[in-house]
């Protein structure tokens, strides 16, 4: 069923995987410009398919306990206090001169600067144990502590003090005052990408392409080899280790086989999770971005709903209000298996290479 | 509010200074000219998961390229009359494979499942293409291996062992170049930026340590009179292996960089002394068995140290958003503002600066 866009480019996942008369690709479009962080999806997503707990951390990531996505966590809500305009974090490197901004959505909100930095820059180079490998990698370099305005390994800052209640995080420094501030949100998933890296490298066929063009594993063939995990270009799958099987989110198979929706999207409260036909999704996202767009949230765009992108595009696609790097997203995926056939052709080149060298080796004289 | 800017500025010159300090050449040549690693990211967690394989994965990278090395240096042997240079091939690839499987199985979450692997055989996953390699090699190798017993054996069943001997020895020669190439497009198949990236090198890097770990067998195993091919072999295999090296750690631009850091940095350096020792050795120590014996021990341990030199510099990779953040920017940026996602103030790498909004 190979076609010339099986590794690349725009495709039709479930046909070109077999399917006849498949049904309309589904999925999601998360819209995070209208996330309140209630992680009802989360809680939702465990319920229904039974993931067990990721480790009760506390990571100091603003209200992020849960980290990133793991086996452990098939949605997972992320936190970012951002600083509106002017703070701490810019330093000299960033391009001066550009007016304040306060998104227009934002105007006039009570707002300040990230009220974690320094939390976040010490948790983030912790490893919570989520009960999964690799799980929640430790951040090498936190850019949070180049947020904060001291030192995280100053003890002499005032602001440590935690005794008298106030109106303040515990933790956060005062050494900033408050300014234009916004908080995004955004429930992030598994892609369900078009050409998944996932899916293409996995040796035992236990990840698989469904009739609505989702990506699944079946847990009873799963070996336990790993490679889907470095495969993925989103860090979305991950290994479980009591189990020792890959894990991540099915899209519901169980539920939307049956009509019903993925539990995520039937516990969003206010519609940020959307599912249904990727077509339909594709429609309403552009126009919620153009309306955004009127609105004066010009900073909205889409992101994994290009067919023309990396991975062919994502089956659950987001509107983001910042880059996709701020919200822990790659900001150009491309599938790895793109390169296979060079791969296959340099390793082949070598191969060749290899046997004339030994070859070479003992014709060269038969002393 | 100038203070913490200053200082947080400092702290992030600092640590470019570091970046260019380690990485020996860049894509753009001038090291002033590259710019800052700049970048955001999500509370500084990495982006990627990296590979979550233990210490049995770079093991086996070395014994399969062992196993692969030494089943040529065999056959040549064999095809040559040099029969301690056969044996000792045979004998270690035949050790090589077993480890190789144990590692590969070992290393799986559900080691019982192992069987599964044969359930397909799939040309996008260089892991079933390696597996299906790996059988193939082993059934060969293994013959080979167990008909070195033949003289233990009566002289019936030796004159029906010998000859499979050396049809399961030139059948894991043929397919000995695959596997030790193929573990460098597993490798490379990824999305683990310093094993992505050096896809092109990558597999002449193991291709060349797959050589000089096999032809040191044979320096250590085979006496003076047999060693010239595995003399030759050493020296062509560590010279590949250094300058394949050489491009994988030098040329990628900052996906090389973690090539020169921490642990893998120490183990790439290794690799480098031991294999280009080994290598000396071998060309000049055509006399003396000690120096023969202990090049060939450099050239095994330089090769040992280039796998897991390459496997903590690819975790190290995935560990850091950077090296995955940085190079898509300055993809999208490469590729035009018409395809760059809409720029707006609020996109400017960090957030602008400015006087307070009126009303905040």
């Amino acid at each position: 069923m190979a076609g010339p866009n099986s590794f690349y480019g725009p495709l039709d996942p479930a046909p070109d995987a077999g399917y006849v008369d498949a049904p309309p690709r589904m999925g999601f479009f998360t819209d995070t410009s209208v996330c309140i962080g209630c992680k009802a999806c989360e809680v939702a997503c465990k319920e229904w398919n039974a993931v067990p707990d990721d480790g009760f951390n506390l990571l100091g990531q603003s209200y992020d306990n849960t980290g990133g996505l793991t086996a452990n966590s098939w949605r997972h809500v992320a936190f970012i206090e951002q600083p509106g305009s002017s703070s701490g974090g810019c330093g000299g490197g960033c391009s001066s001169g550009q007016a304040t901004t306060t998104p227009g959505a934002f105007a006039g909100l009570p707002s300040g600067p990230s009220a974690s930095a320094h939390s976040a820059a010490v948790a983030s180079q912790t490893v919570p144990d989520t009960g999964t490998a690799p799980g929640i990698g430790p951040a090498f370099d936190a850019l949070a502590a180049a947020a904060t305005t001291s030192s995280i390994l100053d003890k002499s800052g005032s602001s440590q003090f935690l005794g008298m209640p106030g109106s303040d995080l515990p933790g956060r420094t005062l050494d900033a005052p408050r300014e234009d501030f916004r908080w995004l949100m955004m429930s992030n998933v598994c892609k369900h990408c078009t050409h998944a890296g996932c899916l293409d490298v996995c040796p035992t066929g236990a990840l698989f392409r469904t009739e609505f063009g989702t990506v699944v594993v079946q847990s009873d063939i799963c070996n336990g080899c790993g490679y889907c995990v470095p495969a993925c270009p989103y860090g979305v799958i991950d290994r479980r280790e009591d189990d020792g099987r890959a894990w991540k989110c099915t899209l519901c198979y169980d539920r939307i086989g049956d009509g019903l929706t993925p539990a995520c999207a039937k516990a969003c409260p206010t519609e940020s999770i959307q599912y249904g036909e990727l077509d339909e999704l594709r429609e309403r996202a552009a126009a919620r971005v153009a309306a955004l767009h009127e609105q004066g949230v010009s900073e909205a765009r889409l992101y994994g709903n290009e067919p023309d992108d990396g991975v062919g595009g994502d089956g659950a696609f987001f509107l983001l209000l910042d880059e996709p790097e701020v919200y822990g997203l790659p900001p150009d995926p491309v599938v790895t298996t793109r390169d296979l056939p060079a791969m296959y052709k340099r390793a082949g080149l070598a191969a060749l290479a290899m046997a004339a060298t030994a070859v070479v080796s003992f014709l060269g004289s038969r002393s | 509010m100038s203070t913490s800017a200053s200082s947080s500025s400092d702290r992030r010159r600092s640590s470019r200074r570091r970046d260019g300090a380690a990485t020996s050449s860049r894509r753009r040549g001038d090291r002033s000219m590259v710019p800052p690693a700049d970048f955001r990211s999500y509370y500084g967690r990495p982006i990627v998961k990296p590979a979550p394989w233990h210490h049995d994965i770079p093991a086996y990278l070395f014994t399969g390229g062992l196993a692969a090395g030494s089943s040529l240096l065999a056959a040549g042997g064999s095809a040559t009359g040099r029969p301690a240079l056969r044996r000792a091939g045979r004998v270690t690839a035949l050790g090589a494979v077993a480890a190789s499987g144990y590692f590969l199985i070992n290393d799986l979450g559900r080691p019982e499942r192992f069987i599964n692997m044969l359930r397909v055989a799939k040309p996008t996953s260089p892991m079933s293409m390696g597996t299906w390699i790996f059988s193939a090699f082993a059934a060969g190798a293994g013959v080979a291996g167990v008909a070195e017993a033949a003289p233990l054996l009566p002289s019936s069943l030796r004159h029906l062992v010998t000859p499979l001997g050396t049809a399961g020895g030139y059948g894991a020669a043929i397919v000995a170049p695959a596997l030790a190439t193929y573990t460098a497009v597993l490798l490379a198949d990824t999305a683990t930026p310093s094993w992505h990236e050096p896809y092109p090198d990558l597999p002449f890097l193991f291709a060349g340590s797959a050589l000089a770990s096999g032809a040191a067998v044979g320096l250590i195993a085979a006496p003076p009179a047999e060693t010239a091919p595995a003399r030759r072999l050493a020296v062509a295999g560590a010279a590949l292996e250094l300058a394949a090296g050489h491009r994988v750690e030098n040329a990628y631009g900052l996906v090389s960089e973690p090539f020169h850091q921490g642990r893998a940095g120490k183990l790439m350096k290794a690799a480098r002394l031991l294999t280009a020792a080994g290598g000396v050795g071998a060309l000049l120590g055509r006399r003396s068995r000690t120096v023969s014996a202990l090049s060939g021990l450099a050239l095994l341990a330089g090769s040992i140290a280039t796998r897991f030199g390459v496997f903590e510099a690819g975790l190290a990779s995935a560990r850091d958003p950077k090296y995955t953040v940085v190079p898509q920017r300055e993809r999208l940026a490469a590729r035009g503002p018409a395809d760059a996602p809409k720029q707006t103030p609020a996109d400017a790498p960090t957030p602008p600066a400015g006087p307070l909004a009126p009303g905040a």
